[in-house]
């Protein structure tokens, strides 16, 4: 039964992800030339939202179904990982018009392109694992 | 039902997002898509190669279900529920994509990138490999995409996840005013 809410889940974001246009090359490319408020918008919104229920949470010290606490583990502290991580993310979502989330959307949508993407995202992730203790964090 | 047609108000898709977060923060979960490519590298065997690739991974199997999810939802808002408007770019940013010469009548993705036709051109099959492999390289260093970092990290109030979204601006802006020059 869970299985088929986190189905369901996905269905939703995917479908909120393409209507939104947060998946077209187009809105991603207009965000970075600063020409329109619409991805600003989008982002904006889900953060303000986002905090209030985080705080929600938080202040009410809501369960999850499963009855245990909801806790958001912090993320541990450094700046190099976040930022030279943060900036090769950045240089690929520009080039490709795309992040992990519209990736998968664009697959199902039935852009064949974007499985090159989405393989290469893949061997991106393996080459990372591969020679990340060599690597500043 | 015509309002589902058409392209869906910022407001409305971001208020969407935070309850799609705040959903899954109630299942006991946590909002990030780049982490199942982790996922799907350990359950490749990945393991094998790289003790980072060493976890539990079937304890994620929660979030494959949710890529499912998301790729059958692109296919059914691209095919039953869309009129198929291309997006609505402000005129500058027309302006801009007539100097690298991308059409901007064209459809939800760019014909020039995103058709089979433009996969003949083997600059366009590198664009899309070294963006890939940015996007999953980068993605896993910093610990997170936009929906893990922008999205969640940020609305918890994390440094971290400021000091990413900073540096996602940062190669974003570059890329797009520096190098696309170059490239296109």
């Amino acid at each position: 039964m869970k299985q088929v809410i986190y189905i369901l889940i996905g269905f939703f974001f995917g479908i909120v992800m393409y209507k939104s246009e947060a998946a077209s090359w187009f809105r991603i490319y207009e965000m970075f030339q600063f020409q329109s408020f619409h991805m600003y918008g989008i982002i904006g919104t889900a953060l303000a939202f986002g905090i209030v229920f985080v705080q929600v949470i938080k202040h009410y010290k809501i369960k999850s179904i499963d009855g245990n606490p909801i806790v958001i583990l912090p993320k541990e502290k450094s700046f190099s990982r976040y930022m030279i991580g943060g900036i090769i993310f950045g240089l690929g979502w520009a080039l490709a018009g795309a992040c992990p989330g519209p990736i998968f959307v664009l697959v199902g949508a039935g852009f064949l392109p974007v499985v090159i993407v989405l393989a290469s995202a893949t061997v991106g992730t393996f080459l990372y694992g591969i020679i990340k203790d060599k690597l500043p964090h | 039902m015509e309002l589902i047609f058409q392209p869906w108000p910022w407001c409305i898709s971001g208020f969407l997002i935070a309850c799609i977060m705040l959903v899954l923060l109630l299942m006991g979960k946590k909002f990030g898509m780049s982490s199942n490519l982790r996922t799907f590298c350990a359950a490749c065997g990945a393991g094998k190669a790289s003790s980072f690739f060493q976890f539990d991974w079937k304890s994620d199997k929660w979030n494959l279900l949710v890529v499912i999810g998301a790729m059958l939802g692109g296919f059914v808002a691209s095919h039953y529920l869309s009129n198929g408007e291309i997006p609505a770019i402000s005129e500058a940013t027309k302006v801009s994509l007539a100097h690298i010469n991308i059409a901007s009548e064209n459809g939800y993705l760019p014909k020039e990138l995103f058709s089979i036709s433009a996969l003949s051109d083997i600059k366009t099959i590198l664009i899309l490999i070294v963006g890939g492999l940015l996007i999953g390289f980068g993605a896993r260093y910093a610990g997170g995409c936009t929906s893990g970092h922008a999205i969640s990290g940020l609305s918890n109030l994390q440094l971290p996840s400021l000091i990413a979204v900073i540096g996602f601006f940062i190669g974003g802006l570059f890329m797009i005013h520096v190098l696309f020059p170059l490239i296109f």
